[in-house]
């Protein structure tokens, strides 16, 4: 993720500071470790969207790393805070891992950034000389078989597509047959924004995963869920209602590149346990960074 | 779930509590607790949940509770009351031209510009107008294309030069073309950027220059969170905004950021989205807002009839 910070530094950083430099004001201001400075603490995560929840839960284990740790100076918080917030991210881990053959799965509510990340995605396991397939799965919207067109030639990728308004499931089907015929390594599926109230498109979505794991079960599949990095508390009804079709291995954080800090999957950590793999930060090819818990601690307070 | 409703919440609150008479300092205290979680997990700013719960703790003191409600119900009332007021106010009214009315559609990525570009066109024709489409949107893939399917599905004109004339002289040229063909609005669909971008957000300010908007309207994703105030502020600095569109209002989300970009830009929010199909448009209503932040269904029609 150092490529990300050093992108900050260069032309949005200024504006963006501006906007998010709340941390630093809240520390600097403080002159003792008191109920105040927990109390600011709590807001400064709360308006990361963590949640308030999950905020106070960080905030008892902060206090309780700074008794265990004898931690007295103000200054010193703000780190012990990050490191708080790194440890708890990293928990666990994940295993997340791209080997021939892999299935995955893109799915997420409307507009998120699936397409775009899988262009991001099929460019990377490419230069990494992985043989990608993409699916054109999502045959509702308009023009977005076109748009991963796009995103396939750009990545140089082959692509599996059938007409606008054909059902999606045949065409995730005809790509499994492309990923074993082709022996390619990596078959990555476009699905539709849908958004988890919607009964009859999870319906459709399970339906789908319940294809690759029937016609491919010698591959590694994965479902990964993309999440808009400005989305508020509503994410975390998302990812429990796409666990509930899907199975969930994985998050995509995506619009890092903004103002907004992506806090919600703090809450989505603790309480369905679903890791984040890769973070969105541009538009561009190669925008797209795996996760670091500590970078991520370090750019959201 | 964490996301019981405010008014469960200030039943159980208030259970002990079954004298009437006027609210004391210690109810309210107790009550406002509670209001003020409501409205975090709604996603409203913690910087507008304060200023607002001050406004409504001050109200609240020495009301006196109604016959027929708990202390609960009548903090309830009040509560809902500021929040569709602060809300409220102003209709949906679009503004037009005495000739041709542009409307421009602004906003961050992936929020739902283009979709609503395609809404407020079929909305328009069913109000006797004339509208064009105008795919001003040069970056994203396929986004031309996108729009210019909108148009088919609905049967509307879209004006496009493809991708290699800047957006500024898209706009301008598709106000000529509107002359020529006869249309009367013009509805220019932008690409989404970020807030901070500002290089791409001077592209913005040159298109009104050059078209002189009679609307210009930030269309935001319902779902978003705290950092709604930023990106409304942003841009109604910008671009002198004069209204906001929800979208995706058919999700379950609780949608605080609306009352956040009500609160910080003053401006009013004009439609919704509620769904993907072109008819899924609808003038935006700040009571049904204000208790779908609050989570508040049943409860609130109860204590209408008190
Ligand atoms: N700034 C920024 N924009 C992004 C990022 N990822 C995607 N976008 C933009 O977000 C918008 C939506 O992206 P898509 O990839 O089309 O999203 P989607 O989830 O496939 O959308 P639907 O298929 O319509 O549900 C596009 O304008 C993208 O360029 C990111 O990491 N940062
Ligand atoms: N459920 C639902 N989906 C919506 C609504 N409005 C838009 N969408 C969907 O949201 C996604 C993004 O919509 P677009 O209209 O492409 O958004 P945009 O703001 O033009 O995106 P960019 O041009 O990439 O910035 C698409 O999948 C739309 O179908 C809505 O009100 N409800
Ligand atoms: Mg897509
Ligand atoms: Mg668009």
């Amino acid at each position: 993720m150092a490529n990300f910070f050093e992108k900050l530094k260069t032309s949005l950083a200024k504006t963006r500071d501006n906007i998010t430099g709340k941390m630093n004001e809240v520390l600097g201001l403080a002159l003792t470790i008191d109920e105040d400075l927990f109390e600011e603490l709590e807001e400064v995560l709360i308006s990361s969207d963590i949640g308030y929840e999950t905020s106070m839960k960080i905030i008892e284990k902060l206090r309780m790393k700074i008794r265990l740790e004898k931690i007295s100076e103000v200054s010193l918080v703000k780190g012990a805070l990050k490191e708080v917030i790194a440890e708890f991210m990293a928990e666990g881990g994940h295993d997340f891992r791209v080997e021939r053959p892999t299935v995955i799965l893109v799915m997420g509510v409307n507009g998120v950034g699936k397409t775009t990340s899988i262009g991001k995605l099929a460019y990377k396991y490419k230069a990494e000389g992985k043989k990608v397939i993409l699916a054109a799965a999502d045959t509702f919207r308009a023009a977005a078989i076109d748009q991963l067109e796009i995103w396939a030639k750009r990545a140089d990728v082959d692509i599996v597509r059938h007409q606008e308004g054909s059902d999606p499931a045949a065409v995730v089907f005809d790509a499994l047959e492309a990923l074993r015929g082709r022996k390619a390594d990596v078959l990555l599926c476009d699905t539709a924004g849908r958004l988890h109230n919607k009964k009859n498109l999870m319906n459709e979505l399970e339906k789908i995963r319940r294809i690759i794991d029937r016609e491919y079960p010698e591959a590694t599949i994965y479902s990964l869920l993309v999440l808009d990095g400005t989305s508020g508390q509503n994410a975390v009804i998302q990812a429990q209602e796409f666990q509930k079709v899907a199975q969930l291995d994985g998050i995509i954080l995506t619009k890092l590149d903004g103002t907004a800090k992506g806090g919600v999957v703090l809450s989505i950590k603790e309480m369905l346990k679903i890791p984040v793999v890769y973070i969105g930060v541009g538009e561009g090819i190669d925008d797209l960074e795996d996760f670091d818990a500590k970078a991520f601690a370090e750019a959201l307070i | 779930m964490a996301f019981d409703s405010l008014a469960e919440r200030l039943q159980e609150a208030f259970k002990k509590l079954r004298g009437k008479g006027k609210l004391n300092e210690s109810d309210i205290k107790e009550a406002m607790r509670e209001v003020r979680l409501a409205l975090l997990e709604a996603d409203v700013n913690f910087k507008v949940v304060k200023t607002f719960v001050k406004n409504v703790s001050e109200k609240a003191m020495g009301s006196e509770v109604l016959e027929s409600l708990t202390p609960g119900q009548q903090v309830v009332k009040i509560v809902n009351e500021e929040l569709t007021a602060l809300m409220g106010g102003s209709e949906a009214k679009l503004n037009f031209d005495s000739s041709i009315t542009a409307f421009m559609l602004v906003g961050l990525q992936g929020a739902g510009k283009t979709t609503m570009a395609g809404k407020l066109a079929l909305y328009l024709r069913k109000r006797n107008r004339k509208p064009l489409l105008v795919a001003a949107d040069i970056y994203r893939p396929a986004a031309i294309k996108q729009l210019q399917i909108v148009g088919k599905q609905i049967d509307i004109p879209v004006f496009a030069m493809g991708d290699n004339v800047s957006p500024v002289d898209i706009a301008k040229a598709s106000m000529e073309y509107a002359r020529k063909e006869g249309c009367d609005v013009v509805i220019i669909d932008t690409a989404g950027r970020l807030h901070i971008d500002e290089a791409l957000m001077e592209e913005l300010k040159n298109i009104k220059s050059s078209v002189r908007p009679m609307e210009t309207l930030l269309v935001v994703d319902s779902m978003t969170g705290q950092d709604a105030v930023n990106v409304a502020e942003s841009f109604n600095n910008t671009l002198d905004i004069t209204g906001v569109i929800l979208t995706k209002l058919d999700g379950d989300t609780r949608g605080g950021a609306a009352l956040s970009i009500r609160e910080v830009t003053g401006k009013p929010i004009k439609f919704s989205g509620i769904g993907e199909k072109m008819n899924d448009l609808e003038v935006f209503h700040p009571e049904r807002m204000a208790s779908r932040i609050l989570g508040m269904g049943d409860v609130l029609s109860l204590i209408e009839k008190a």
